[in-house]
């Protein structure tokens, strides 16, 4: 299902710092043509449809067209990513619409806590920094 | 009008690119959940410098990218020696105790910092109602006691589409953005000048701008996943992308170890998952949490049938065992469809509707929308290909089907390199390596070199929690060995002209011949990654057991394919990159042809068909114990440029239950 960008929407991230779906795409797919400034997926055949450039895109440009050597046209599924949920817009073939939304996270976005100021007390055990934290015991296998 | 000769991506390679030279202590190769777990913890246990190189961007990079829907890693209430038990019977008997006890050891604490950082998990109410990852919350975390909802013994369902977001981001706020670079892909590993068998550093380039790293070390890990599209996938269109695992990994963590004379093990093991055929989204939920069957060709529920019974009874204690071992389950199935009983359909209806029976409607609203998340988190296209095809699932079942091979280490695979064990009495010596008389914990056997994730071997079924416990445990090895070496300076052989030679070796040649012919494509001078990533992929296919023909290959296969291995080991020298992005291509098949030359080679050694299901040596069908109840490992000697084949001792940790 290679994703595809729509024309009218696309701006080239001009108003961002670096273009979205080419910063996120983990096969490095997206890029942008400086030119147009517009965005597009230089090797549809590789995409693994993962949705990172569709639910990272500012302005919504992006959506996906299953494989054409597969799957039949005129379905789709839409995600919008908000700070806590997902939500999904499923669309059959035949018109069925199917809304889903789902959590994605239960913290505020940069909180995960990174423990800076931990610091290990003994290198020697095998204890992991958190584990030695909590005074875990390590187990040996009954063996 | 395009002009001819026009590279296809828009970052156009130069000859010359700048170079950028690093001297760090510890430097991290990769950016997936073993490597977050590296990042997360390392600053915790030393002052070194470190740095850390991702092919990609760490917020989407690695085979967590999309999402996942389940962490199949929690030990919880559980034991441990169990998990140890239950890995070892899924991969046929023969596996690293050490390593995965070692690993179910750290987990969960792996999984509570997930929880901690914000990954939402499900969990049992006190009336034991299953409730989401937000309505969860209010039983309290799993720390703290909470109960998870299990699909499986070991397995635990989140709402994980943004996990891999989450885990990236405590990863780099640990480390540090200004020790990470992102976007730059580490291509060949560097041996140390003065010292033998010893890492001295690596080199790579920028997919965004013209330059090249050259980057010495004291230590590395090298965690840059598994390895796919290395035989024909059954989509050979626009769905080549869909691969069940992550289309971009390259076999880079074993090609890379490799070419320094890291020992291999057990590379002739190999994943074949049976999954909803084209959209290869996860069948687990669909048996474990939805208990569906599937059904052959004639309406039967094959698997619990007296012939598969039989048929298992001849692989025991494995194919005996309460839960069969996933090469066995595919090798039920594809005994059916070359019966001519296909095709294998899940029955998804038979299943909803046995459970909805005992639901109000409103539970069932909810099932039905867990049924969806499963792919929603994790296969998107999956999701879609149900919509296209009008697909609801109470309504309408879904056919299955194994797919093309994969090699991986982390999941229900076990194919990677040989590493040292933990430094404890219960670890057997021959599963310790030591430098300078110390044991490093997850080292491999190049002095100073790393890996974790899917480069470990022997020891699967780790999956993102176990990745990321075990770059976690790597990187106190690491520290430990900084400490103890810290007198060491790396010393590179190679100018940094002969590097960048290597590493810009496809643009050099793509510049000195493009204007030979008039389609940049077709040239006698070169040839494009794309046209050799086919060659490797018919090659095997044909020859490699592929599915071509159901996972089959002979003596006589096996000698074909390595002939054209050795053809396309000459002919990579003649690579072209028009562009960064082609470049990228170009050392990604590299290291794909050398993966799949290792995996055929080990296939070639061991004289027995110890994975049915997955592959099949037809000349030497069936588990032969007497000879080959042993790891298979192997050495690249890179003096001599010649293989090494070695039989490794299995010693048994954990008694059977």
């Amino acid at each position: 299902m290679p994703s595809y960008v729509i024309q009218e929407k696309c701006d080239g991230c001009k108003g961002g710092d670096k273009t979205a779906c080419m910063y996120i795409c983990p096969n490095d797919l997206m890029v942008l043509d400086p030119n147009a400034m517009k965005a597009y997926n230089q090797e549809p055949n590789q995409c693994w449809e993962c949705f990172s450039c569709v639910k990272i895109c500012p302005t919504q440009a992006i959506e996906v067209r299953g494989y054409s050597d597969f799957v039949p046209l005129g379905s789709s599924i839409m995600p919008m990513l908000g700070t806590e949920d997902v939500m999904w817009t499923c669309k059959f073939r035949n018109g069925l619409i199917k809304r889903f939304k789902f959590p994605i996270r239960t913290t505020a976005e940069g909180a995960a806590n990174a423990y800076n100021d931990l610091k290990g007390k003994d290198l020697d055990s095998e204890l992991l920094s958190t584990e030695e934290a909590d005074g875990y015991t390590l187990k040996a296998p009954n063996a | 009008m395009a002009l001819p000769n026009k590279p296809l991506g828009e970052i156009k390679a130069v000859r010359d690119p700048e170079v950028v030279e690093k001297e760090v202590d510890i430097l991290i190769v990769g950016g997936g959940m073993a490597a977050c777990g590296t990042a997360f913890e390392i600053k915790k246990w030393t002052d070194a410098s470190v740095l850390l190189c991702d092919k990609a961007a760490m917020e989407r990079s690695g085979a967590v990218a999309q999402g996942l829907s389940a962490i199949n890693t929690y030990i919880g209430t559980n034991k441990i020696e169990d998990y140890v038990r239950m890995v070892r019977n899924d991969l046929m008997g023969i596996v690293r105790e050490d390593l995965i006890y070692d690993l179910g050891c750290h987990v969960d604490d792996s999984v509570n910092l997930f929880e901690e950082w914000g990954l939402p998990m499900w969990k049992k109410s006190e009336d034991g109602k299953t409730l989401d990852g937000k309505a969860g919350q209010k039983m309290g975390t799993l720390k703290a006691g909470a109960t998870p909802v299990r699909t499986g013994k070991w397995q635990i369902m989140i709402n994980g589409e943004s996990y891999k977001r989450i885990v990236a981001e405590a990863a780099k706020k640990a480390l540090g953005e200004e020790n990470i670079i992102e976007r730059c892909f580490i291509v060949e590993l560097l041996l140390d000048a003065k010292e033998e068998n010893r890492i001295a550093g690596a080199v790579g380039f920028s997919v965004r701008e013209n330059k090249v790293y050259i980057i010495k070390c004291k230590t590395m890990m090298v965690a840059c996943g598994g390895a796919v599209n290395i035989y024909q996938p059954r989509s050979v269109g626009e769905g080549m992308g869909r691969a069940w695992y992550p289309v971009w990994n390259a076999g880079s963590t074993y090609t890379m170890a490799m070419k320094v004379g890291a020992e291999l093990t057990m590379m002739e093991n190999r994943f074949t998952p049976a999954r909803f055929k084209d959209g290869y989204g996860p069948v687990g939920a669909w048996f474990l949490l939805f208990k569906a069957k599937t059904l052959n060709g004639l309406g039967e529920n094959f698997a619990a049938g007296d012939a598969a019974k039989a048929e298992l009874a001849k692989f025991a204690p494995y194919g005996t065992a309460a839960i069969t071992p996933t090469c066995l389950r595919n090798h039920l199935m594809l005994f059916e469809m070359k019966e001519g009983r296909g095709p294998i359909m899940m029955d998804t209806v038979t299943a909803l509707a046995t459970i909805a029976a005992t639901m109000s409607k409103k539970d069932l609203k909810h099932l039905e929308s867990e049924a969806w998340e499963d792919f929603l988190d994790m296969t998107c296209g999956q999701a879609n290909l149900w919509c296209a095809q009008n697909c609801e699932p109470e309504k309408k079942n879904s056919e299955l089907m194994p797919t093309e091979p994969y090699l991986l280490g982390s999941h229900s695979g076990c194919c990677g390199i040989w590493v040292s064990g933990p430094d404890f009495g219960w670890v057997p010596d021959s599963y310790k390596i030591k430098y300078k008389d110390k044991v490093y914990n997850r080292m491999t056997t190049v002095n100073g070199l790393f890996t974790s994730g899917d480069g470990i071997g022997a020891s699967g079924h780790k999956f993102s929690s176990g990745s990321h416990a075990e770059g976690r445990i790597v990187a106190k090895s690491m520290a430990r060995f900084v400490r103890d070496n810290a007198g060491f300076t790396p010393t590179i052989a190679k100018s940094t002209k002969e590097l960048v030679d290597i590493v810009y070796k496809p643009v050099r040649t793509y510049l000195d011949h493009c204007n030979y012919t008039t389609a940049t494509d077709i040239n006698p001078n070169y040839v494009k990654p794309s046209g050799m990533a086919f060659r490797l992929m018919k090659a095997t296919h044909e020859y490699g057991g592929g599915t071509a023909t159901y996972y089959q290959l002979s003596n006589k296969s096996l000698e074909i394919v390595m002939d054209l291995l050795k053809t396309m080991h000459e002919d990579v020298e003649k690579l072209a990159a028009g562009d960064l992005h082609e470049l990228m291509r170009c050392w990604e098949i590299e290291h794909r042809i050398w993966t799949v030359e290792a995996h055929l080679r080990h296939i070639q050694f061991r004289k027995e068909t110890r994975y049915p299901g997955f592959y099949y040596q037809a000349d030497h069908p069936g588990q032969d114990d007497a000879n080959w109840f042993c790891f298979v490992n192997s050495k690249y000697d890179v003096k001599a440029k010649t293989w090494q084949m070695i039989k490794k001792d299995y010693v048994k940790i954990i008694p059977d239950a």
